[in-house]
Parts: structure tokens; sequence; C-alpha cells
């Protein structure tokens, strides 16, 4: 069941197109903001307040990869993996995430804080490698400068 | 719109103006080949096949997404349009597995054809092909996604055509595939469409996969014996069995639609249930006996009973053709002396012949600017009319309104919805009146909720809108109007349906392909002989029971819900049965009545003295025998037929009365009848 702050921020998105599965995405935001990520429940009935099958709207949410389908933790990384970060260190920085917090890509830490997935180019080359942890991006990173960055996410 | 000349390949070609290049391509007799382009559907331009050279662009084109403009020069030959095909090819075979040999689709696959007419012969990708082992989505459903070449067919007919959005396509890239609603399994109508319109074997019926190759089964197209829409449905038959229908070729009414009746409920036929041999009531209940006996049997005691003025009732059939229905109507009234004869009237037919209206074909509602929709759940209760005005919707914007009782799934396309009570439909109709006089056409169609005067007072109704209306009377089962029209109805005193069931004094009651005490209780004890395919309520409580053949197994013809009448092709046999018109004729024989006032009982001479003496009958046997559809009428009315209540047998997509019943298929899938879709 959807909340009613949910559905009526859903309601606000959807009167704003001629088409209220236009707010497909939109919807999808307002549910992850709230719940962290949107489960199979939710996605269902957020299809059926637009209007739309369950099909269609998995069809949109499994196509943007920061949709997601499965429960992430209190915080999410993103790290670059494209070209440019990859040639000033990526690799290193990636093996010592890991190995940091002990997990690979697309899992989530033991105590539920940190979930790790790679991300294509973040638009920030000139200070790469570069990550994201939730809305904030972490630039010039070292496998040094990590432990640091990762102390200020409880 | 405008016609403009163009030149593909140095041919001069006229076409349209915003005619899509490919379309104008196809109709000049050039080819350009396309997996994702499909006619009637939104485009996706994702194959990437149909590429072409067009003057004065900078690079290829997909001429799926290009309308065609004056002056312009394509060309479809060149050696770069050869490579890109190739190379397109080349992409798609990079996971494909080549298990053409075992494959369903083998033979008929749109990818093995366009690879040996364009194709590179071999590859140049060396790594492992990936698997994912293939999903049963539904008993009638399976996915092979390693098959799948994501051209979206599939998710489209079903989000557009069928208006059920049960498939998407989930994730991105190379990993993308297609799933169905609920993750792992399906939520749908359960037509069988997204299986048809795969041009590879990535989607394959329960019913049909791994059990034969398509050339080794004959392909016998006739008409779906299951609802009154006539459906054509082409068979593919082997030693004797159906292993699949479907329709191809586009030939019918119908062009690719069936729903899941007609393409796998066919399995009815091939039920361990079904009778093979005439039966007759001993003291220690059903012996089994020769068809000479059983026939002796019945005509002996009919002969009898006629000798003594004995009261005989008569129940025909809204399954048998056209041609045993007359033949019946024929021999009850003049072999038997009776005009107690009527049949399960699931639409009032005959008041709307008798109000001599214009009536619409299938392909009206296709083309009529404005539909309207009366006390009926039309996606439901007659899938392929709601296909046709889905269709309209989405082809040419008509407008839909629908006056109903509970949320029905054309109100997704409603211009307006008009809900009511029960009995309140006539009243939520002109509720409607203003907007439906605006309309520049109209086709109302209705159901049981509308009968005897209302049927009247609502073509009144459309008469005082002031614009051309056309109705559609709705009924149940594949000839419920040619029963209607070829006289299996009361005349002149005689008693209906109920009114037989209830007499008492009956000595003989004849039931042909119907099952009265489902619905009734009979009472007294006349004798009673019954043909069916099944021993069903009424067959167990018979003194003869006669094995007959279903309308897979006969010729004649059928009329279906908007009196198109199209022709039955005898598809198999099953041993042990006879047609009912045979069974007819045998009887006759046997009780010694005048065979030439009776006529052979053969359909194409019973045709031809319907054509003869059934207004609007007269028909051209030429286009019929072709597989055409041509629509009967006008009527006259039938003055003499008695008129009677109608009700609906209320089938769903999942029922369909007796066959239904026996069809493993249609009681498989997990979708309850009627309660699929809330909106």
């Amino acid at each position: 069941m959807l909340t009613p702050e949910e559905q009526r921020e859903i309601e606000q998105e959807a009167a704003s197109y001629p088409e209220r599965r236009a707010a497909s995405i939109d919807a999808l935001r307002i549910v992850q903001r709230r719940r962290g990520w949107v489960s199979d429940e939710a996605l269902a009935d957020v299809a059926e307040l637009l209007g739309m099958s369950p099909a269609e709207l998995e069809s949109v949410a499994t196509f943007y990869n920061l949709i997601f389908r499965k429960p992430v933790g209190r915080h999410v990384i993103l790290i670059c993996d494209s070209v440019s970060c990859w040639i000033m260190g990526y690799t290193k920085v990636r093996d010592h995430l890991k190995a940091r917090l002990g997990i690979n890509f697309g899992e989530t830490t033991s105590d539920g804080r940190f979930t790790l997935l790679p991300i294509v180019c973040l638009g920030a080359c000139d200070r790469a490698p570069v990550m994201m942890v939730d809305e904030d991006t972490h630039l010039d990173l070292t496998p040094a400068r990590i432990d640091a960055i990762l102390e200020r996410y409880e | 719109m405008a016609n403009v000349k163009l030149t593909i390949d140095g041919k001069t070609v006229e076409a349209p103006a915003n005619t899509l290049l490919i379309e104008a391509a196809r109709r000049a007799g050039i080819e350009i080949p396309a997996f994702c382009y499909y006619e009637g559907l939104a485009l996706q331009a994702a194959c990437r096949m149909c590429l072409v050279e067009v003057e004065k662009a900078p690079k290829l084109m997909t001429a799926c997404t290009l309308p065609v403009a004056e002056g312009m020069v394509v060309r479809t030959n060149t050696p770069q349009v050869a490579q890109a095909r190739k190379s397109m090819l080349e992409f798609v075979l990079t996971n494909h597995p080549l298990d053409c040999p075992v494959c369903d689709k083998g033979g008929e696959c749109e990818l093995q054809d366009m690879v040996f007419r364009y194709g590179a012969g071999e590859s140049r990708f060396l790594e492992v092909k990936q698997h994912v082992d293939e999903r049963e989505w539904s008993p009638v459903v399976f996915y092979d996604r390693p098959r799948c070449i994501l051209c979206f067919r599939c998710v489209r007919i079903c989000a557009e055509g069928m208006g059920v959005a049960a498939l998407g396509v989930v994730n991105r890239g190379a990993s993308s595939e297609i799933a169905p609603n609920r993750g792992d399994h399906l939520e749908c109508d359960e037509c069988g469409m997204c299986i048809d319109i795969c041009p590879v074997g990535a989607l394959t019926s329960g019913t049909y996969r791994y059990r034969t190759r398509p050339w080794e089964m004959q392909h016998v197209g006739t008409i779906c014996t299951h609802c009154a829409d006539g459906c054509k449905t082409t068979l593919g038959i082997r030693n004797n069995r159906i292993h699949r229908g479907n329709n191809r070729d586009r030939s019918g009414v119908n062009g690719e639609f069936l729903c899941i009746k007609g393409r796998y409920a066919g399995d009815f036929a091939h039920h361990e249930e079904r009778l093979l041999t005439p039966l007759v009531r001993s003291q220690d209940g059903f012996k089994p006996v020769s068809w000479a006996e059983a026939i002796k049997t019945v005509a002996g005691r009919f002969a009898e009973i006629r000798q003594r003025g004995g009261k005989f009732g008569v129940i025909g059939s809204n399954h048998t053709t056209n041609e045993e229905n007359y033949y019946l109507q024929k021999l009850a009234r003049t072999g038997l002396g009776t005009n107690n004869i009527d049949h399960h009237r699931t639409g009032d037919v005959l008041s709307l012949l008798r109000a001599r209206v214009p009536l619409a074909t299938t392909a009206d509602l296709y083309h009529s600017k404005a539909v309207l929709i009366v006390g009926v759940d039309l996606a439901q209760q007659h899938s392929f009319l709601a296909y046709q005005i889905r269709a309209n919707w989405r082809h040419h914007q008509a407008r839909v309104y629908t006056v109903r009782r509970g949320p029905v799934r054309e109100d997704k396309i409603a211009a307006r919805i008009v809900s009511v009570e029960p009995g309140g439909e006539l009243a939520g109709v002109e509720t409607l009146r203003d907007d439906l006089a605006k309309e520049p056409e109209l086709v109302i169609l209705f159901g049981d909720a509308i009968q005897g005067e209302a049927v009247a007072r609502l073509t009144e109704f459309g008469s005082s809108l002031g614009i051309p209306v056309k109705y559609v009377c709705l009924v149940d089962y594949s000839n419920s109007r040619g029963a209607v029209e070829m006289g299996v109805l009361p005349a002149e005193g005689g008693m209906t349906l109920p009114e037989m069931m209830a007499a008492g004094d009956l000595d003989a009651l004849w039931v042909v392909g119907a099952n009265p005490l489902r619905r009734h209780a009979l009472a007294g004890k006349p004798f009673l002989v019954v043909q069916d395919l099944f021993l069903t309520e009424t067959a167990q409580a018979a003194d003869v029971v006669l094995p007959a053949a279903s309308a897979y197994e006969k010729s004649g013809t059928v009329t279906n819900v908007c009196g198109e009448v199209q022709r039955l092709q005898k598809a198999f046999e099953t041993p042990g049965t006879k047609t009912d018109l045979e069974i007819f004729g045998l009887i006759a024989r046997e009780m010694g009545l005048d065979l030439k006032q009776l006529g052979p009982w053969t359909p194409s001479a019973v045709f031809a003295e319907i054509a003869r003496t059934v207004p609007g009958y007269d028909l051209p046997v030429e286009v019929l025998e072709a597989g055409g559809a041509v629509q009967a009428g006008p009527s006259d009315g039938l003055p003499d037929a008695v008129w009677a209540p109608v009700q609906s047998a209320g089938d769903t997509l999942f029922t369909s009365g007796t066959l239904g019943r026996y069809s493993k298929m249609l009681n498989a899938v997990r979708e309850a009848p009627g309660e699929l879709y809330r909106a």
C-alpha cells in the first residue's frame, strides 16, 4: 500500500502531464526516496495508480540503473568505472573499497550501512577517479582518502 | 491525402504522403526485410534490418520510420545495404542458439528465412553463446530467452492489440529480456497472440511445443466452434489430431487475431471421455450398440409415436451448422409433424431482425467512427469484437462509449462511461443522446440486458439520432445466429425450450448438441434422444445417446454474431462419431419418411435449399467456398417464430459451455474466469 503522502505526491506529478503514465519515473523516485528502494508490491501499487500494468512499469524501472529494485543500504556508493577514472587509478580505489567494506558490486554490508555499485561517467573526469555517496560527489580519490570519506556516513 | 512520387530501385512508385517507406516499397513489390516493424503496431526501429540508402541522406536510413516524400530516391539493392543486412543478422545471431532442428519455429521462422536470403553464412563470433534456461510463464506460454531477438512485437501486440500489457522489457542492452506481469508468471488473456507474432522460436505454446514440425501437418482453415465471433482458425492436423490453431495467413474476418479458445481449446475433440459409440439405455445402465441398432431404436420409437399422434419436442444446437439446423427443423416440422422446436437463445436476435435495422459487420467495428457497447463485458465475452474496436480506436481514433454495470476493459478507451444498475441500460443509453447525435455514424452492440420490448426501444433511440446506426445483437456460441435464422424456433403455437422442459406430457424429446438439463429440470418421462460429443447431464438422462462429430470434423456453414456466413472445413475425423446431419438423414430414412421431400443430407445440397428458401441466404457460394465471409440478409424477420426471453450463457475467456469443460488447456490456466481485470 502506498502511503497517503506518497499517493498525494505522485498525483501531483501525474497532474503535470497529459498522460498519467508519463509520471512513472517521478513516481518511482518518490517511492524510492521514502523507502530506499522499490519493492514488487510498491511497483504494482504505483502501476495501478498510474493506470499501467506492472510489466510496463517494470520496463521503466529496470531500464534506469538508479531505480533500485532490491533493498539497498542506508548509503549507496556509486563508483565510476569509465575510461578516465580507469586511467587515473580506478582499479586501486575499487579494490580498496571492496576490501574495506568486505563486499562486491551489487552487495550491501552486513550492518546495512553501504551498498556498492559501479556507474558510468559522472562528468568530473578532470578530477578522476570519482565516486558518489548518496547525493555527494567525491573527487580525486585515493585509497587513503576513501577511509575518511566513509567515516562521514553512519 | 495527396500522393507523392518517389523512386525505389529505379522504379517509380506512387504512394500517399506520410506512408512509411517500408510500406510503400512492399506495396510496389519490393521487399525491405524487418523484424520489429509490424503493420498496425507502434513503431520500434529496434532491429535495424530495414536500412536502405536514401539519396542525399548522409547514412543508411530505417525504412520503417521514414515517411515517403516527393522526389525521394531510394536504393535497397546496393552493396552497402546488403552489407548492413548481413552485419545485423550476424549480431542477431551472436547469442541466438542454432537449435533450429528442434525449435518449434523451424521451417516457418522469419530469422531462418532472413539469414537464408540476406545472411553471411558464417559468423566471426567465437565466444560461447550465453545460455539461459527456458521459462514457463503459463501452461500456454513458454519463453526461451536466448532465441529472443528483442523485436518487442509481443510486448506491443499485448499492450496495443489486446489492451492487456502483460509483457514488458526488463533491464537494458545485452541483458534485456521479455518479462511477464508477475515476474515469473503471466496474468493475462492467455490468447497466444505473443506466440504467433514472435518471428523466432522465443515464445512457444504449451500445446504445440516439441510435438511436430510445421511441414508435417495439414493446415485446414475452418471456423472456431467456441464463441459467436466467427474467427477463422487454421488447424494444424497430424495423425487425426489437432496440434495447434493459428491464423498466420490472416484469412477470415479476424485477420491474425485468435483468443485462447481458437488457438488452443480444440483439444476437447481429443478428450478421453469423448463418446465414440452409440449408447442405448438398458436395465443396467447404458449399453454400447452399433450405429445401425441405435438408429433403428430411435427411428422405431419416433415412427411409433408419430403414428399414434404423440407429442414431440426438439431442442437444437447453437454449435451445429446452418445445414444441420435447417435440416433438423424441416425434419421436425414435416417428418415428426411438430412445431415444438427451439434452442438455447442467448441473445435477442429475433427482436433485432424484426426491427429491420441495418446490421453491422465485424469490419464495421474497425471502421465506424463511433461505437456504443451496452451491458456487456466485451473483452471477456467477445474477445475478437473487442479487439476490432480497440484497433479502431488506435488506428482511427474511434470514439467508444460504454454503458455497463461494472468496470470493463473498454472503459480505458472510452470517450464516455455510463455506470448503470441492472435494468438501467436503456436509461443509461439515453444520457448519451447529445454526444451520440453529434457522431457521424454509430454501431451499437448489446447483450442479453436488452431484449424484447427494450430492443425496439433501443432501435427507436438509434433511429431518432438522425445519423446512420448499425447494430450487433451479441449471442454466444458459434452458430446461435444461424439457429435463429434457420428456424430452430417454435412457430404457430409450438413450445419454447422452457415450455418443453416443463411440459411433462412429451412422448419424445430429441436434443441435438445442447445440454438443457444444466439449466432446466425435465418434467415427465419422454423418450429422450441426445446427440452430443460427451455424456453431458442431459445425455446421462437419455434413452439413446448418439456420438456426434464436432464442428472441426464436418463441413457446412455457420453464421457469426454479425450475421457473416462462413464455411467450415472438415479437418479430421474421430472414428465412431457421425455428423449431426448424417444422423438426421439416417433417422429419417429408417423412419421411412419422404426423402425426396426432405432432400439429400449433404451440406452442399442443403445449403442450396437454404439459399432458395431462407430470406437473406442467397449468398455467393464461390465466395464461401474460397473461405470468404458474406453477411446474410436482410432477413424477413421470421414473422411466424414465437418470441421468448433470452439468457446469455455467461461464458468468459476461459469457459465455453460443454466444450470448455472438456478442454484441458482452458482449465489449466490459472486466471479465474471473469475475475481477471478490475479495470
